[in-house]
């Protein structure tokens, strides 16, 4: 019932056959020898060690399956940490997963603009199908059921997430089709985005590690390209970029810009009376 | 006059196969950092100032000035953070963005590392969106097997390394300060400010944090030059931006257009609303900012025209609501979440959003009591202003807007759940049919 291919399995020590284990009995897999490196590989790639810590704990995840006790144990030593400094970290944010996962993390989001477009109803028909209720994985092991907040696609709504990846347009019915096929181990591809694997192998991709799936799927959507088409069809364009072969336009900062840098200055001295964080921190932010 | 539509960041993104280096190359990718390479880091802070670019991830600050505070005398090194967290409800440009031309981003951050002098720069983005980040990792990849990244830049003396790094789920990432206790693998939570992040950010070095937009718009800006940029969008508010249409439109998406666009003039080109279905309200720019209403259509969408209006240009992420839809459970869900999203540091916003969900429960469920909206009132009041970052700030303004503009909806909650007056089903997609005879709702 796993799309697992031995083949993209991401670690030597790691997830084949687990995935098919309910969560119960779920048999934790040891941090062996080569996700050890790997975690250290992770602390390497930052100025300061404890940068990496998220994505350790992403990698964790990939490799047990949620965020364990050894894990932590093993990113406080890693990065000469206290395990509660650690697991404060690992408890703050929603993407970890002190729970046993479901093969698949699906997630609906019912953040107002999906959830009026349909998401609420689509989170209640899954609920109802699966037998499950937020945050809650099935009886066979194979999906975690969660509501999730606006995911950046609400040109796309209602939107579901299986592993982090885009389903869009979604209603109850498709959105049921779409975790029977995964229930059944079907191939199932995001439509702006890759095959879906599994919940873990996507925690892979998120701690720093590639997959070799980036050339799937399409460069956007429909919607995203919706005013690009607009344009194309009634010949709308940017002004040309007048390229300046060499020319000293660059210095168009300093003659042409001249004008403009007045009504500029002016403003930018009222707004630099406040400090910028001031001004970002202010009301007007997002 | 430009055209009504100027792709610019958007241009590229039906190429086939956008998101490679070859793909951005054919289109005059990396032509921009051939040319900042010749211009001093000055010249290129004053090239950016003097465009008149103002950040894109919400507060509108102008780019080129707030790099232009990166002491030159501070001994810490200078780091350069991209804010892709983009968790902002409402706004979706930053994703789509990073995953059709994530080499305009990349591009982007080599100028800007430069200008301000930064060695290292990272690229925070949100962890729920697995191929943005595929998409991500391996631009940059490529970028340092061309040449673009990594030491002696096409042979200037400049080194540049690029770190992608994925968050794990929390909104008040996106807030910068947040963002970089996140990024040194805290929880995520804001600092007291000063010292300021120009001073001491990342590491407590002196440190840049722009959003996607904002520095995905500096190639251009180095190609065309200031009065190219500046021939676009209105006085103060100069140059191109994507708009973020969602909801009930019939043609929802990403329109990148000059800065002042109307909704008028967008609702026009996405179709108009979908059928049978009359404006009823809309947030300019996410859900942090002010709604406004059918008599806003006309409101240049620029800093300035949003805030005359009583709002915020914000995200520019355009959520648009039909006449079937509840402001009362549009408002809860947004309260929920910030109730959610709080990180808990301070009590306005901690206490403030909990109470106010429990009240916007009841109204929803027509169980309010005498008074209620006058509490809502009086809560929001205690935490604008009073609390410790925007988010507290941005929790109330859904709600103050929402009753000055809709308050018998509210009144109504004292009798009347909302899915009585406004059957949710009659909003949904899979509904379009169910509008006849709908509108007696409102
Ligand atoms: C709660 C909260 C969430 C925010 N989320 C984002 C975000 O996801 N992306 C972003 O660019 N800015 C976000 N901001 C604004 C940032 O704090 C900051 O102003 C911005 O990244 C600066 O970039 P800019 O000057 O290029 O706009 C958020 C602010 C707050 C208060
Ligand atoms: S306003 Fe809210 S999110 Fe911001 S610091 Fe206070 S509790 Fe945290
Ligand atoms: S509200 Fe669902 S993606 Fe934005």
């Amino acid at each position: 019932m796993t799309t697992n291919d031995p083949a993209q399995s991401p670690l030597p020590d790691s997830v084949d056959g687990m995935v098919t284990q309910t969560p119960t009995e779920h048999a934790e897999t040891p941090i062996g020898p080569t996700t050890l490196a790997e975690l250290k590989e992770l602390a390497g790639r930052y100025p300061q060690s404890r940068s990496a810590l998220l994505p350790m704990l992403h990698l964790v995840q990939s490799v047990q399956g949620r965020v364990t006790t050894e894990g932590i144990e093993t990113c406080a030593r890693i990065l000469d940490l206290s395990e509660a400094e650690v697991s404060a970290v690992a408890t703050f944010y929603t993407m970890y997963k002190r729970r046993p996962m479901g093969t698949h993390h699906v997630g609906v989001c019912t953040n107002t603009l999906c959830a009026v477009m349909g998401g609420d109803e689509i989170f209640e028909r899954l609920c109802g199908h699966l037998d499950v209720g937020n945050d809650e994985t099935t009886a066979d092991g194979a999906i975690t059921l969660e509501r999730v907040e606006c995911n950046a696609a609400c040109d796309f709504a209602p939107v579901v997430m299986v592993n982090w990846e885009f389903f869009d347009q979604q209603t109850p019915e498709s959105a049921i089709d779409l975790v029977e096929r995964l229930r059944a181990g079907e191939r199932v591809a995001s439509p702006r985005g890759a095959q879906i694997t599994s919940w873990r192998e996507a925690e892979r991709v998120l701690a720093g590690f590639e997959d070799g799936r980036v050339d799937e799927g399409p460069a956007a959507g429909e919607a995203s390209l919706a005013g690009l088409r607009i344009a194309q069809e009634r010949g709308w364009e940017a002004p040309p970029l007048e390229e300046d072969s060499g020319t000293g336009r660059g210095g168009e900062t300093k003659q042409e810009a001249a004008a403009e840098a007045d009504t500029q200055r002016a403003e930018a001295e009222t707004v630099a009376e406040q400090s910028p964080a001031d001004v970002e921190g202010g009301a007007d932010d997002d | 006059m430009t055209d009504v539509l100027t792709p610019v960041l958007t241009a590229n993104w039906a190429d086939d196969r956008a998101w490679t280096l070859a793909a951005y190359e054919a289109h005059g990718g990396y032509q921009a950092l051939d040319k900042a390479l010749q211009l001093s880091p000055e010249e290129l802070v004053e090239l950016v100032k003097d465009s008149g670019l103002r950040g894109r991830g919400g507060a509108g600050f102008p780019t080129g000035m707030k790099w232009s505070f990166i002491p030159k005398d501070n001994p810490n090194p200078t780091y350069l953070v991209v804010n892709a967290d983009e968790s902002e409800p409402g706004t979706c440009k930053d994703i789509p963005l990073m995953m059709a031309s994530p080499h305009t981003l990349v591009e982007g951050v080599i100028i800007a590392s430069r200008a301000i002098e930064a060695r290292q720069a990272f690229i925070y983005v949100r962890g729920e969106v697995l191929h943005v980040v595929r998409r991500l990792r391996a631009a940059v990849r490529e970028a340092y097997e061309a040449g673009h990244v990594g030491t002696d830049i096409h042979g200037s003396g400049m080194d540049l390394d690029i770190v992608v790094h994925a968050g794990a789920g929390a909104y008040i990432c996106g807030e910068e300060t947040a963002l970089l206790d996140s990024l040194e693998g805290r929880r995520g939570q804001p600092r007291l400010r000063p010292p300021f992040p120009a001073v001491a950010g990342l590491y407590a070095s002196p440190t840049v944090i722009n959003n996607v937009e904002s520095i995905a718009s500096v190639p251009a800006i180095v190609r065309g030059g200031v009065s190219w940029f500046g021939s676009m969008g209105t006085e103060k508010s100069k140059g191109h931006t994507i708009y973020s249409l969602s909801g009930h439109v019939k043609r929802p998406g990403q329109y990148e257009a000059p800065l002042g666009i109307t909704l008028r003039e967008l609702l026009d080109l996405s179709g108009g609303m979908r059928d049978g279905a009359e404006l009823k309200f809309w947030t300019p720019g996410g859900s942090s900012t002010p709604i406004l209403t059918a008599e806003h259509l006309d409101v240049p969408l620029d800093y300035e025209g949003v805030s005359a209006a009583g709002s915020m240009l914000g995200t520019k992420a355009l959520q648009i609501f039909d006449q079937t839809t509840s402001v009362v459970r549009c408002v809860l869900r947004w309260t929920e979440f910030y109730k959610h999203e709080s990180c808990g540091k301070c009590t306005p916003c901690r206490e403030g959003t909990w109470w106010m969900v429990q009240i916007l429960r009841r109204l929803d469920r027509g169980e309010g009591q005498p008074g209620d909206i006058e509490t809502l009132l009086d809560l929001c009041d205690n935490i604008l202003g009073r609390s410790f970052c925007a988010l507290g700030d941005g929790a109330t303004s859904p709600i103050t807007s929402a009753i000055q503009y809709f308050r018998d909806e509210f009144e109504a909650g004292l009798t009347t759940p909302s899915a009585e007056l406004f059957p949710p089903s009659a909003s949904t997609l899979f509904a379009a049919t169910a509008l006849a005879g709908k509108g007696a709702a409102s």
